[in-house]
């Protein structure tokens, strides 16, 4: 097995442009790997190794030839199966969506093509990514690199496990209350949730429209910078997407310096229900900032106690009405019933068959929480909540440039543990959900592993609106002295047989 | 106490278009009480007059040139269909005939 697939994406991108190894090399290199040891995590749903080779030898042709191609030409990528792409079945971990293949990419995937990166595949996560651990996609859980018989964290489980596990060199993600940076704190990678509407949301199959952002999965901060810088834009196909860039995030994370940066601790995520092991990590990280230069402040963001039930609210409500969609008529599965079918019948046989229970769960909480009589009750209150909520970060970012807290309070479960606790199971985003309710870009990191179980812990910087580079920015720089210290990457720390080890260890 | 019953979550399906079986309306009906008495507490989180947030960056209405762009075309767009007939979407009876 080629040693090529533990390099980070960035040396990666050097190689290829410098001609010291082709395109096809390193992307047979991952389909080898993936070959090897998906069937046991289960992180990609669909293969495009074909697809995949093909662009790869465009590749190595064009450069080979002498011409100037985009930065990250030739470097593979895993892909989110709730983006749209034309030569791949597209199911968001649903079996009404079973076999698919859209007719349109999502503009990210197009984007993805203009630069040139392969398309390794699509990668697992809970249905329509709705949850935390994966474990409600159709298609099985998939592992988590450090620990097979753990969650990854979701929604985005799959795209965290193929980079954690040396299966892509990058991935993307989609975040609607944490699905990228809970994921990536489960499995001691970096995930990116952009300001809502920094990436376009085109071809992405919505899950709440509101609180919806796509963003990049990778093994450090300046791999998921280089990713962001791709997929960012204005796009004339999504009516939320913001009309200007928010400038280069490569720029900021190799600027990575917090000297003098003010950093506010979010009283209300730590401490009481947050793990010892992930506290310790957390206030190490904070000490070492302190360290560096950086002035610790605490904030008070008392709304943060609502932001759960908000979420659950808008989410499910939001929700219950893009899943309209999927009316057994235009695409994905048809069930007839027996007897005397008509379009009614066949409608609600269909989802009855086609959805799984956390599916229909939301799907009837969000028809409650709409229906005439309880709307303002709870959907009306929400969305004031939701006000509140965005009252107490600009309160919280007058005496901060950036937030931070632990990304989630534990570390990675055991799957099955939590699996029919709808509640338990929300409590895991308690730290993701404020940023998309505000709509503010976050970071999670990964800073070490908890003492009780080795497993990682990751911590989460937040920023204002379209002010991502901060977190470019500080995550930079925490990653190169936690780096320094450790003498290598969080991988060191991963025990030798398992697929988050590399071949540093 | 949340006022979620059995024959509210089968309405609620039914709504929804989900055809549930009685024992997923009972394990329904405990499991949404749990979470909806939890959410329940929005409603005590706000005091006075605070307005409502239904999308986190402000935004202006957006408009284009109306100009033809490429798009699917029939076949296209029909590919994804369990069934089709004449160039159309095809669908069992719209009315009960009972």
């Amino acid at each position: 097995m080629s040693n090529l697939v533990f390099k980070p994406a960035h040396e990666l991108a050097t190689l290829l442009a410098s001609g010291q190894i082709t395109s096809v090399e390193l992307t047979q290199a991952y389909l080898d790997r993936i070959a090897k040891v998906n069937p046991a995590i289960n992180a990609y749903l669909h293969v495009s190794a074909d697809g995949a080779l093909a662009t790869a030898a465009e590749v190595d042709r064009r450069r080979a030839a002498g011409e100037t191609l985009p930065a990250l030409a030739g470097l593979p990528i895993a892909v989110k199966d709730n983006l749209t792409t034309v030569d791949a079945p597209t199911t968001a971990g649903s079996k009404i969506l079973e076999g698919w293949v859209p007719q349109y990419d999502a503009t990210v995937v197009a984007k993805l093509r203009a630069e040139m990166m392969p398309i390794l595949g699509k990668t697992n996560l809970d249905e329509f990514a709705m949850g935390s651990s994966t474990e409600n996609s159709a298609y099985g859980p998939t592992g988590n690199p450090w620990a097979l018989d753990r969650i990854p964290g979701g929604s985005g489980g799959g795209s965290a496990a193929a980079v954690g596990a040396y299966l892509a060199p990058l991935a993307i993600g989609s975040d609607t209350g944490g699905s990228i940076r809970y994921p990536a704190s489960m499995t001691g990678t970096v995930g990116i949730k952009p300001t809502y509407g920094a990436v376009s949301r085109y071809g992405l199959i919505a899950l709440a429209s509101s609180l919806d952002q796509i963003g990049p999965v990778s093994r450090n901060v300046l791999d998921s910078a280089l990713l962001q810088d791709v997929i960012a834009g204005h796009d004339k196909h999504d009516s939320t997407s913001l009309p200007s860039g928010l400038g280069s995030m490569t720029e900021a994370a190799k600027r990575g310096d917090v000297k003098g940066l003010r950093i506010g601790v979010i009283k209300q995520l730590q401490g009481e229900g947050f793990q010892a092991g992930v506290q310790a990590r957390f206030d190490e990280a904070l000490e070492q900032l302190k360290a560096a230069g950086a002035e610790i402040v605490e904030v008070d963001c008392p709304s943060f106690a609502y932001a759960i039930s908000a979420y659950y609210l808008i989410l499910p409500a939001e929700a219950s009405s893009n899943l309209a969609k999927f009316d057994s008529v235009r695409f994905g599965l048809r069930v007839t019933p027996e007897g005397n079918p008509t379009i009614e019948r066949v409608m609600a046989a269909t989802r009855e068959a086609g959805f799984g229970p956390e599916v229909k769960r939301r799907i009837i909480l969000g028809t409650y929480a709409l229906s005439s009589g309880y709307y303002d009750a709870y959907y009306g209150s929400a969305q004031k909540v939701r006000t509140l909520i965005q009252r107490d970060f600009a309160k919280a970012f007058e005496a901060a440039d950036v937030l931070v807290s632990p990304t989630a309070p534990t570390t990675a479960f055991k799957i099955g543990e939590k699996n029919d606790d709808p509640l338990a199971m929300y409590l895991n985003d308690i730290a993701t959900i404020p940023a998309n309710l505000a709509g503010i870009p976050g970071i999670s990191l990964p800073i070490g592993t908890a003492d009780e179980d080795g497993l990682p812990v990751g911590i989460q910087f937040l920023a204002p609106a379209k002010e991502d580079a901060r977190l470019y920015h500080v995550g930079a720089a925490l990653e190169s002295i936690l780096e320094a210290k450790w003498g290598s990457g969080i991988a060191k720390f991963a025990p030798v047989d398992t697929l988050a080890a590399s071949e540093a260890n | 106490m949340s006022e979620i019953t059995p024959d509210l979550v089968r309405h609620l399906a039914g709504l929804a278009r989900i055809q549930v079986t009685d024992a997923e309306v009972a394990h329904f009906t405990e499991q949404l009480s749990v979470v909806l008495d939890s959410v329940a507490s929005v409603k005590a989180a706000v005091q006075g007059d605070v307005p409502a947030t239904s999308h986190p960056i402000p935004m202006a209405n957006v408009f284009r040139e109306d100009v033809l762009e490429p798009s699917l075309t029939q076949v296209e767009a029909l590919s994804g269909a369990p069934d089709s007939a004449d160039g159309r979407f095809r669908v069992h009876a719209i009315l009960d005939e009972e």
